[in-house]
């Protein structure tokens, strides 16, 4: 979810027959369930993709952190700041459990964190969009990490065993934040009119971003298939955004909230429900980096980074004293 | 890039007198701010009541090549499990 858009670095899946011995024997052991670990060998369009998305799920995390801690010193009562502090800590925890995936495959945190600050990788276009009052906080948390929920329970299966791990892990701990956040919109929509009304706008600003973070059609994913083959996705965005719809129309019905979009209707034959298509032209210009907030978010990200330089190079040098006087006394 | 913090390994000891298993990783500028570290990141649930750190750099580890000639042999010695004998019942538990 947290990763969408990935590019590999060719369209389609690389036929047998162009493969060589070792490829072969890579993909075999995909096929057999047989995750792969670091030390692994592995084709390097495999080890590329996995950076890229892997890199952009830790960035999305931590970029997610600043549309909800925004609002810890303005929550309602003292346990819902206790509540928001620790699901944005979390977040942090996420962020640097994916680094350290990523950094499994040869590519140092450092350096994915420079390639975002200058643009040059992305993080999921939902943390674009602007959080404008306690109402979105509780949807943010019920309607997106509700989101990333279904694709991160799907990328526990995931062939790389990092990665894998990873998502066990995430997934234990994020299941606190969707609760939370429905438990938020719960107070609202059964509150005073006037907060149930904020309720229904924030999940009518909230429903078509949600719907964007699994990624383009699987029609218009070019860049799926070879990750499907690899066992990196193991499921499609349709299929995820599907099951996302299917789970939450549910939960919006209980609050006696209005459905988002005029067209959600449950389809006997397909066992689904139906739904419009988020506006692609918005999602393509939000990646861009034209979305209400992308501006101010990586600006927030930079100063952090560059505030925090002097903290990073006082306890580096502190350590370094230490152990030179520890090796001098020896 | 020269001015990272090193990577360190995190084992934590869960609450039930097991031994100190690996979690993750992360980055510190010594040992005890890496403990510091681990104890917010690893341990926000009651996951530990122990945490070992030690630095990646000095781990040794066996090579994926060699899996097969490390360990391979025992699957052909099923002899070393109680359940390769049989034993009649009326012995007993044994």
């Amino acid at each position: 979810m947290y990763a969408q858009m990935i590019k590999t670095a060719r369209t389609g899946v690389k036929p047998r027959e162009e493969m060589s011995e070792q490829e072969r024997a890579f993909q075999d052991k995909i096929d057999a369930g047989i995750k792969i670990e670091p030390r692994d060998w592995m084709p390097d369009d495999y080890r590329a993709t996995l950076i890229r998305q892997i890199g952009q799920h830790a960035h999305s995390e931590v970029v997610g952190q600043l549309p909800e801690g925004n609002w810890i010193t303005r929550a309602p009562t003292l346990e819902r700041k206790a509540i928001l502090l620790a699901k944005v800590q979390d977040e942090a925890g996420h962020g640097l459990y994916l680094y350290s995936a990523a950094e499994t495959l040869g590519e140092s945190r450092d350096e994915l964190i420079r390639l975002l600050h200058e643009g040059r990788m992305k993080y999921s276009s939902i943390f674009n969009y602007p959080t404008l009052n306690w109402a979105d906080i509780g949807a943010v948390g019920w309607l997106v990490d509700g989101a990333a929920i279904i694709n991160q329970v799907a990328l526990q299966r995931t062939s790389y065993g990092p990665y894998s791990r990873a998502m066990i892990r995430i997934c234990k701990e994020e299941s606190f934040h969707a609760r939370q956040g429905y438990h938020a919109i719960m107070k609202m929509a059964f509150g005073t009119p006037e907060q149930k009304k904020m309720a229904q706008d924030a999940v009518n600003r909230l429903w078509f971003p949600a719907l964007m973070m699994f990624g383009p059609s699987d029609k218009d994913s070019v860049h799926s298939e070879q990750s499907m083959a690899w066992k990196i996705k193991v499921k499609t965005n349709d299929e995820l955004r599907q099951q996302f719809v299917d789970q939450t129309v549910p939960q919006i019905e209980y609050l006696g909230l209005d459905l988002p979009d005029p067209n959600i209707k449950w389809n006997e034959e397909r066992g689904h429900y139906d739904f419009s298509d988020p506006d692609w032209s918005e999602f393509f210009d939000v990646i861009k980096g034209n979305g209400p907030c992308n501006v101010d978010r990586m600006n927030a990200r930079r100063k952090a980074w560059d505030d925090g330089q002097w903290v990073r190079d006082g306890l580096l040098a502190h350590a370094r004293k230490k152990a030179a006087a520890k090796v001098a006394a020896e | 890039m020269k001015n990272e913090w090193p990577l360190w390994e995190i084992f934590i000891r869960g609450q039930h007198g097991m031994s100190h298993r690996h979690v993750g990783s992360l980055h510190a500028p010594d040992a005890e701010m890496a403990i510091k570290n681990a104890r917010d990141v690893y341990t926000r649930r009651n996951e530990g009541v122990s945490i070992w750190v030690v630095e990646a750099r000095h781990i040794s580890a066996t090579a994926p090549g060699d899996k097969g000639p490390l360990f391979e042999p025992s699957e052909s010695k099923v002899y070393r499990h109680p359940t390769f004998f049989d034993i009649p019942e009326e012995v007993g538990a044994m």
